[in-house]
């Protein structure tokens, strides 16, 4: 049974990830900001079958508390052999415009905490020779719009960041994948019209844990058809692109 | 908690309301989403599995609990479960199925909510057995909208429980819900069918099937000749001792198209080949549960397959004495317009006390029909009305779209008992229109 630490564990997609991997046995960990939220995953987690379901508090960009939260997961799991970054926050692009402070907020969330974080990670396996590592990026990393490239930015940072670190670790044996969900109905989309490019959270949750319990990719669309997509979006020349108006 | 711009409607896309909601996405959003909605008026929704306008708000304004899906405790040793109303049954079943349980009671698709399944009151092809959903939940929390929580079981505040079971989800916010898990011995079910020549042949397989029998169900070839009126087939199944995983199965999407490609000559055809060639041709087989209780659900979205006029499902049950003349009657009712579905399933209900104030279930026949949503309809549905009315019978309010009130209040008496009981911040369509001309 995999022993399984989540950061933001109690976001839509990650909780579909949790109780994919809670009916299979699999201990679980769990880091979210809202106590209440945690307690109720938590429960359900365990009604599900999970091996055992440990949990605390944790607000990701108070980045001295990643120490103590790595080392509480290690003890309660007696072990670690899974990390999952599924935390994150879509900021309002207009906002970010008008206000400095918004942009670096959203670029400390959903790229510079997940980085701080990983660097312990990555060490930590890298010693071991063993592990996977796992962040949920964005197909909105894969090429700036303006209808949200603060965010896009940011979870470009953290594909490239993710890309270098699988190069290093991949001779010491730890896997690292970026998974890079498309449109999916949550409470952070919650404003979006939606279409039938849609997928639900729960269901990307589950696709997710099989990648990672069971599958080899480095590199995920989910759903998968991203893949296509946003290979054809990253074929259209920057002087046709920077006139287009993409959602 | 955010207002969500997804679209709402229910199964038949048919009456079409503007509907908006507030989603629930935590347990601790309830009481805020409450506190936002109580103005105009609500209704709690969950997964729009009812055909009719029984999920519509009458004010347009929802509770969207379809998220609040965790479950809160599942003891394998009893089989008690308790969930959040989001809960899916088919997420139920699965969890339950991994050590030795099942649900007791399950209707035809596996989409339904909890929180669905105790308001209407569900029931599946077991109910001489196991009586209906209502009758295997042990405890409900309800929040009404100023704010009281009403913990109902069967030892305390009973009254409550009966109302809300079957209640149309009309006498509170339903948060948590306790239901009794029945053990299984595997996820198979060995199916025996044998094909109906005519009507007579379905009560008398029914008369002749024996207890070890716990599913029993007929499909009914509605656009058959008129001098086999009745034919089909009678399927009848028992949950057997094979532990082998049930393989996972693939989902086709429907497509929404602009049309319906389901028009008289293509569902004769369907019909047809069903019952020349359907069924395996009466060989006995095995099959897990999803595949027996689900068929539908590996064609997701289907209900889009009958175009955007939407369809509207007529159901409803006529008591035992002279079920048979009543159901012939219904039947030629439908051959004579020329009107009828794929689905068109008759099953029987036994005489186990109803679990709700509301419930349909009730002694006798039950038969249940889709019909294209086109001209001429209502005239149809008159006709048969006045046939079940006549026969002392009923019609299931979770399908309904066009019931008169008379009929509702004479075929449900509690009806104004439970008007008393509702909560005054909810309020559904279907119930708006049950209430109109009193």
């Amino acid at each position: 049974m995999k022993r399984i630490l989540i950061i933001g564990a109690t976001s839509a997609m990650a909780k579909g990830c949790a109780r994919a991997m809670a009916e299979q046995g699999h201990s679980l960990f769990l880091c979210a900001r809202k106590m209440a939220e945690i307690e109720e995953l938590k429960h359900d987690l365990l009604a599900r079958g999970a091996g055992s379901v440990s949990a605390m508090t944790l607000d990701i960009n108070n980045l001295s508390r990643h120490k103590a939260v790595l080392e509480t997961a290690y003890q309660e799991l007696d072990g670690l052999d899974l990390v999952l970054l599924a935390h994150g926050t879509l900021p309002n692009q207009q906002q970010c415009e008008q206000n400095v402070d918004k942009t670096i907020e959203a670029l400390q969330t959903n790229a510079v905490s997940s980085i701080a974080f990983l660097t312990r990670v990555a060490n930590q396996f890298e010693q071991w020779g063993q592990g996977t590592i796992a962040a949920i990026s964005s197909v909105a990393g894969d090429r700036g719009r303006q209808s949200n490239y603060v965010y896009g930015a940011a979870k470009n940072c953290l594909t490239t960041y993710l890309q270098g670190l699988r190069n290093r670790l991949d001779k010491a044996g730890v896997r690292v994948v970026t998974i890079k969900p498309g449109l999916v109905i949550s409470p952070m989309t919650a404003d979006f019209e939606k279409g039938p490019l849609w997928a639900s959270a729960d269901d990307v949750g589950r696709r997710m844990a099989r990648v990672l319990l069971e599958g080899k990719q480095d590199v995920v669309y989910l759903p998968g058809f991203w893949r296509w997509i946003m290979m054809a979006i990253c074929m259209i020349p920057e002087t046709i692109f920077k006139r287009m108006s993409l959602g | 908690m955010a207002r969500s711009r997804s679209r709402y409607q229910s199964w038949g896309r048919y009456p079409q309301s503007e509907q908006t909601a507030e989603v629930a996405w935590n347990a601790t959003d309830i009481g805020a989403g409450i506190a936002k909605l109580r103005g105009e008026g609500y209704l709690p929704f969950g997964n729009g599995c009812s055909y009719g306008d029984s999920c519509l708000a009458a004010s347009g304004q929802l509770l969207d609990f379809g998220s609040l899906d965790s479950l809160i405790s599942f003891d394998p040793a009893t089989g008690r479960l308790v969930a959040r109303p989001g809960a899916r049954l088919g997420d139920i079943s699965r969890i339950a199925m991994a050590t030795g349980w099942g649900l007791p009671v399950t209707p035809g698709t596996s989409r339904v909510t909890l929180g669905g399944a105790v308001a209407n009151d569900v029931h599946g092809k077991n109910h001489l057995k196991e009586g209906s959903f209502g009758h295997h939940i042990s405890g409900l929390q309800l929040l009404r909208s100023n704010g009281e929580v009403i913990e109902c079981s069967p030892e305390e505040n009973t009254d409550w429980l009966y109302h809300t079971i079957g209640g149309l989800g009309l006498t509170g916010t339903i948060t948590k819900i306790e239901l009794a898990l029945k053990r299984t011995p595997g996820p198979w079910f060995d199916v025996e069918p044998t094909r109906m020549e005519q009507l007579a042949d379905y009560f008398a397989l029914e008369q002749e099937t024996g207890n070890e029998w716990e599913h029993r169900v007929a499909w009914i070839d509605c656009l058959a000749p008129k001098n086999s009126l009745g034919r089909g087939w009678y399927i009848r199944a028992r949950s057997i001792a094979d532990q082998r995983p049930v393989p996972s199965r693939i989902n086709i999407p429907a497509p929404a198209l602009p049309f319906s490609p389901l028009n008289s000559l293509t569902l004769k055809l369907f019909n047809n080949t069903i019952f020349h060639l359907g069924y395996r041709r009466g060989n006995s087989y095995r099959q897990d549960y999803m595949r027996f209780f689900y068929p539908l659900d590996s064609v997701s979205g289907w209900n889009r397959l009958y175009g955007p006029a939407g369809f509207q499902q007529y159901q409803c049950v006529v008591p035992d004495g002279d079920a048979e003349d009543v159901i012939r009657e219904l039947l030629s009712l439908i051959a004579s317009a020329g009107q009828g579905s794929f689905l068109a399933v008759l099953k029987r209900f036994g005489s186990r006390h109803a679990a709700g104030a509301l419930s349909f279930p009730r002694e006798g026949y039950t038969l249940a029909l889709d019909f294209p949503n086109r001209q001429g309809l209502s005239e149809l549905f008159q006709k048969m009305d006045d046939c079940v009315q006549a026969a002392g019978g009923a019609l299931y309010p979770a399908k309904d779209a066009h019931m008169s009130p008379d009929f509702f209040r004479m075929a449900y008496p509690a009806w104004e008992q439970h008007e008393a009981m509702r909560d005054p911040a909810i309020n559904s369509c279907f119930w708006q229109r049950m209430m109109e001309d009193r």
